[in-house]
């Protein structure tokens, strides 16, 4: 999916106004490139000179797969993801995954928590490090949900014509696989819905259709299992409508040439957290069971599924 | 029934003062709680366009770049319940397309993405007409007959072509509780207000009107009691009711001294006409008891000479004589030819007096005396002062005190005797001077009407000051100063 000409034009003038604007110029790679640029320099004049003088700190980039938005909890994973690797963390945040994974592959990050699909994607440029276990297994799954009112709907079938909310062009259970399911019945997933729209977080997926801004929408089931325990009057809104088979879960990923050392310590910590009381502290605070190391045929059906698309 | 016009200023002035303060206050109250109610329409009026601006600008890139969400995020911090201000709170925000769809609202249900508000009918559908008419990308403010609602429509402008509309609807009613509050507040105000005013207005309307309640019940005593109408307390000011007071009492004044003189009139004409009587009866006796007296000295000279016969005659003649005398007191004579009043005359008198003064210890002082003799009757001058001292003694306390003034001036004779006996009843004065009106158990109660007899006859005037502690006659004759 592209966006118009006209929309690229505006994203020129609104380059630092936020990421809704920029992710429109994917389409355009000499855009990206700028965009680029622009954030080395940002991140150049932002980092701290007491940090320089010690060993770099380690970035780690954090996408809307879990719940990102739950400041003093990030703050305590940091602190004690700094004392188990004996260094500076610093966790980056941006609006969409793309960004993520641009920086990554970019190296202005080391690791990142990461959707399978982008994974997938640039497998080359990546590096499998850890997967989080839910529920006893490294999988998930990609829930289509509608308004608790609507009643009716038994498959994503039933909602053509109807506006339905993805979370991220980037994400396996947001997009890929509604899209790869419409697909494979035929259809063509640009066409099949009157509108569709993105709101770069499953959890203002499940907004959406809660409030009835959507007719439906694809969610990550981890986030939403997850939002059902701590917000129950979101998910309330909504009715689960159909889930898909187990997918892998979104995983920590490295870039490619991050140093050994650097790779084996972090995947250790990951690995340590469910041994450590603050680590299962923060896991239960995440509704995890740990992570696990996993392995890149977890998300062979993801690749599956994002190759059948691209054809 | 009362009517409004029978109350008393008493109570008129002060209610007619109630009733310009009481209205007063509701005109001020009201025209301010009007002002405010306008002041907060326009507030909010203004208030929509400024923040229907606000999110027209920043709604551009979103619908530019058909970021639904965003759209939708914008708008729900637009809706974001302020409680500190509940009216400035739109209950519709809504962004339209081009084509006056929806493209989205912080209400999906009602407008459901991509669907034309105008489907709805009613005020939505004015809305696109109104949309026709003017021109897009200028800020409109639509109040849609028989709609609860009225609307703000602000354009999204990019490069001068109008992308949509923000449409905020505002419920028409949403002042309700807060004029309510305010109208409470405003008469909450106006009461306590009028609390302080309402009794200072009433103390002032009532000190306005109180001297002109109490001059008309001063007014009320005329004619009958003249000296409480004087007595009210009005205060004597120069204003309209300080003249009114000041030209009451002169008319009270006339009104007394009228009075006083027709009761004097009365008193005198009365005397006139005991005096023809008695002077008419005196006469009719006079005559036949001259003839009886003749015949009885004729028979006790010429008739027989027995002692029965001769007592008999002597006390008929003794009751003849008494009825003579009687008569002629009553019959009081000037006309008879008599030498002029003399100092010596007035000591005469004093000197005849000596033995009752000194039988009730009264003392004399006299004031005043005569220098010369003046031509008037001494004789009659002489029984004049007689009685009043005689009369003066009998009034005057034991051992108490005579004053006898004499004065004469400019052809005027001026008598006074003055005791410090038992002062007259007000009820006896008019009968001071008629015959027979004594209140004393000696004497025949002809003094004072021989007095008032001669002095008439003398053309001069009698006075009597009676109050409690003295009593005094005043008389006044004139005398020819040419003699």
């Amino acid at each position: 999916m592209c966006y118009a000409d006209v929309t690229i034009e505006k994203a020129e003038n609104g380059i630092c106004h936020g990421s809704a604007y920029r992710i429109a110029m994917t389409c355009n790679p000499n855009r990206v490139r700028r965009s680029l640029l622009l954030s080395m320099i940002g991140w150049a004049a932002l980092a701290p000179a007491s940090l320089c003088a010690e060993a770099p700190p380690l970035r780690i980039g954090l996408t809307p797969v879990f719940l990102d938005d739950q400041v003093s909890f990030l703050v305590q994973w940091r602190v004690w993801l700094e004392k188990r690797l004996g260094r500076n963390v610093q966790f980056v945040q941006r609006g969409s995954y793309r960004e993520i994974v641009d920086l990554l592959r970019g190296e202005r990050l080391d690791f990142a928590w990461l959707c399978g699909y982008p994974f997938v994607r640039f497998r080359r440029d990546l590096k499998l490090v850890a997967v989080p276990s839910w529920r006893g297994q490294p999988l998930y799954q990609s829930y289509l949900i509608v308004p608790a009112d609507d009643r009716t709907t038994r498959s994503i079938l039933e909602l053509r014509g109807k506006v339905f909310a993805f979370s991220d062009p980037d994400s396996n259970s947001g997009y890929l696989y509604p899209n790869y399911l419409l697909h494979r019945q035929g259809e063509n997933p640009v066409l099949f819905f009157s509108r569709s729209f993105f709101t770069w977080a499953h959890r203002k997926v499940v907004e959406a259709v809660g409030v009835g801004l959507a007719d439906g929408g694809s969610v990550d089931g981890y986030v939403w299992e997850t939002l059902a325990q701590t917000y129950p009057d979101l998910t309330r809104a909504t009715r689960v409508v159909s889930r898909s088979g187990d997918l892998g879960f979104p995983p920590f990923v490295a870039r490619r040439n991050v140093p050994q050392s650097d790779f084996r310590a972090f995947r250790a910590a990951l690995l340590d957290m469910s041994s450590d009381p603050a680590g299962r502290e923060l896991l239960a605070y995440l509704r995890l069971d740990g992570m696990v190391q996993g392995d890149e045929a977890l998300f062979e059906e993801i690749a599956r599924m994002a190759k059948t698309l691209a054809k | 029934m009362i009517r409004f016009d029978d109350l008393t200023l008493r109570w008129k002035i002060p209610l007619r003062v109630m009733f310009a303060v009481v209205g007063t206050a509701i005109a001020v109250t009201a025209a301010l709680v009007a002002w405010e109610y306008d002041s907060l329409r326009q507030n909010r009026e203004g208030h929509a366009r400024s923040l229907g601006k606000v999110l027209a600008n920043t709604l551009v890139a979103p619908v530019l770049h058909d970021d639904i969400w965003r759209a939708y995020e914008i708008l729900q911090s637009a809706r974001e319940p302020n409680p500190a201000a509940p009216t400035l709170q739109a209950s519709i925000v809504l962004v339209t397309d081009a084509n006056y769809r929806v493209f989205a609202s912080t209400t999906p249900r009602t407008f459901p993405i991509g669907s034309s508000p105008a489907e709805l009918g009613g005020a939505y559908a004015e809305l696109r007409a109104r949309l026709k008419q003017h021109s897009p990308t200028e800020q409109q403010v639509v109040e849609p007959p028989g709609s609860a609602l009225y609307f703000v429509m602000s354009p999204l402008v990019a490069d001068g072509v109008a992308l949509g509309h923000v449409i905020f609807g505002y419920s028409k009613t949403p002042f309700l509780p807060q004029f309510v509050d305010l109208v409470e507040r405003a008469i909450l105000v106006t009461l306590l207000v009028l609390t302080v005013i309402l009794p200072v207005s009433w103390i002032w309307a009532r000190k306005t009107g109180e001297p002109l309640v109490r001059l008309a019940g001063a007014m009320s005593h005329v004619p009958d009691e003249l000296e409480a109408a004087t007595r009210a307390d009005i205060p004597a000011g120069k204003d309209e009711i300080g003249q009114l007071w000041q030209a009451f009492r002169r008319m009270v004044e006339e009104l007394k001294s009228k009075q006083e003189l027709e009761s004097q009139m009365l008193t005198s004409e009365r005397l006139a006409a005991v005096g023809r009587l008695s002077a008419g009866i005196a006469h009719e006796i006079n005559n036949p008891l001259g003839g009886m007296l003749t015949a009885i000295k004729t028979l006790q000279r010429h008739g027989p000479s027995d002692e029965l016969t001769v007592q008999t005659m002597a006390s008929l003649e003794r009751g003849l004589q008494q009825i003579r005398n009687t008569v002629a007191a009553l019959l009081v004579e000037t006309k008879t030819k008599d030498r002029p009043f003399e100092p010596a005359d007035v000591e005469d008198v004093l000197i005849l007096v000596e033995a009752k003064l000194a039988e009730r210890a009264v003392n004399v002082v006299t004031e005043g005396q005569l220098v010369h003799s003046l031509p008037l009757p001494a004789t009659l001058m002489r029984q004049i002062l007689l009685n009043l001292l005689l009369n003066a003694i009998e009034a005057a306390n034991q051992a108490g005190m005579i004053k006898l003034g004499i004065m004469a001036d400019k052809g005027l004779l001026r008598l006074s005797v003055c005791n410090d006996g038992e002062h007259i009843p007000e009820d006896q004065m008019a009968y001071l001077f008629e015959p027979f009106a004594t209140r004393r158990a000696k004497g025949h109660g002809l003094g004072l009407w021989v007095v008032y007899q001669i002095v008439r006859q003398l053309n001069g005037g009698l006075t009597v000051f009676s109050e409690p502690g003295y009593t005094t006659l005043h008389i006044e004759i004139p005398y020819d100063e040419t003699q």
